[in-house]
């Protein structure tokens, strides 16, 4: 399959989004482990209103072409956001619950199709929750 | 068990709600009362996902709201009562008559309202309509966690906290 967002150095191929700070700190640490944060955009929706919430996101979808959304909690209002753009965007994909393992996985699956790229990851950000000790 | 908490949040269902308040106080019945929402079965699955299983979530209009509110005060679980405006809180607890306190936990910025607090932004209808709760004995303050002091609606209005 194509890769309909393009994977060359800079262009964006996701959009992470989440409270706080986390969506930033994530993505400074794919930056830091391997060097792609730039197939990442940052957005924080702190102090917003679920209408611009999801404008936003529209905005940075149209602009970089992204196809695929991670977000971090299920009952966040990011997420809430993006199951509405989802729902009328075909080939929009979203991850909730994204983890650094999900992303590492995800910037480096530049043959695969974004939303390919992303099923990939979610099981492989899955994989990497584990518990050791007694 | 009776209601915890009665909020107005913008965002309606979402983490600080289910996981910010609703872990301390150990909400087992979620009540959204939102005319819009509650007509609408997409809303509905939208905002029913972003619940935690060991929460049952009711999607209730204004009027519901109001009419069933002794049920949901005698449910033996604790619950929470979430609107997401000032006019919808306004209308159920001058319809129900026995609401002490209300929660301002987020209202954002939008053309025509004014910065109160960084998640408090209200038009002057809205001013009007706390003023005239808390001048029928409710209590109103605004507290996005529950770690965050509970800021009373005089000091909001003079966003003298902000």
């Amino acid at each position: 399959m194509s890769d309909e967002a393009g994977s060359g150095p800079g262009q964006a191929r996701a959009i992470v989004v989440g409270h706080g700070e986390f969506a930033g700190g994530l993505v400074s640490a794919v930056g830091q482990i391997c060097g792609m944060a730039d197939k990442l955009v940052v957005l924080s929706m702190m102090g917003m209103t679920p209408e611009s919430i999801e404008s936003t996101i529209r905005e940075q979808l149209a602009q970089t072409g992204a196809h695929v959304i991670f977000t971090d909690l299920p009952a966040g209002s990011a997420t809430i956001a993006a199951r509405r753009i989802v729902k009328d965007t075909p080939g929009l994909v979203l991850v909730s619950g994204v983890n650094l393992a999900t992303l590492l996985d995800f910037v480096f699956s530049s043959d695969a199709s974004p939303t390919d790229a992303a099923r990939a990851a979610a099981e492989r950000g899955k994989a990497s929750l584990i518990v050791v000790g007694r | 068990m009776g209601i915890h908490l009665y909020r107005i949040d913008d965002r309606l269902i979402h983490g600080q709600v289910v996981v910010g308040w609703g872990q301390p106080l150990n909400i087992g019945l979620l009540v959204l009362v939102d005319d819009l929402v509650a007509s609408s079965d997409w809303e509905k699955e939208l905002y029913r996902m972003a619940v935690p299983p060991e929460m049952e979530v009711r999607f209730v209009d204004v009027a519901t709201g109001i009419r069933d509110h002794a049920k949901y005060a005698a449910d033996p679980r604790p619950g929470l009562v979430l609107t997401g405006d000032i006019s919808s809180m306004y209308r159920l607890v001058k319809g129900v008559k026995a609401i002490g306190s209300v929660n301002l936990g987020g209202i954002h910025h939008r053309a025509g309202r004014a910065e109160k607090l960084r998640y408090i932004y209200l038009t002057p209808d809205e001013e009007q309509q706390l003023r005239e709760l808390e001048a029928a004995g409710v209590e109103v303050t605004a507290q996005d966690v529950p770690s965050a002091r509970a800021v009373p609606l005089p000091e909001v209005l003079q966003g003298a906290a902000r």
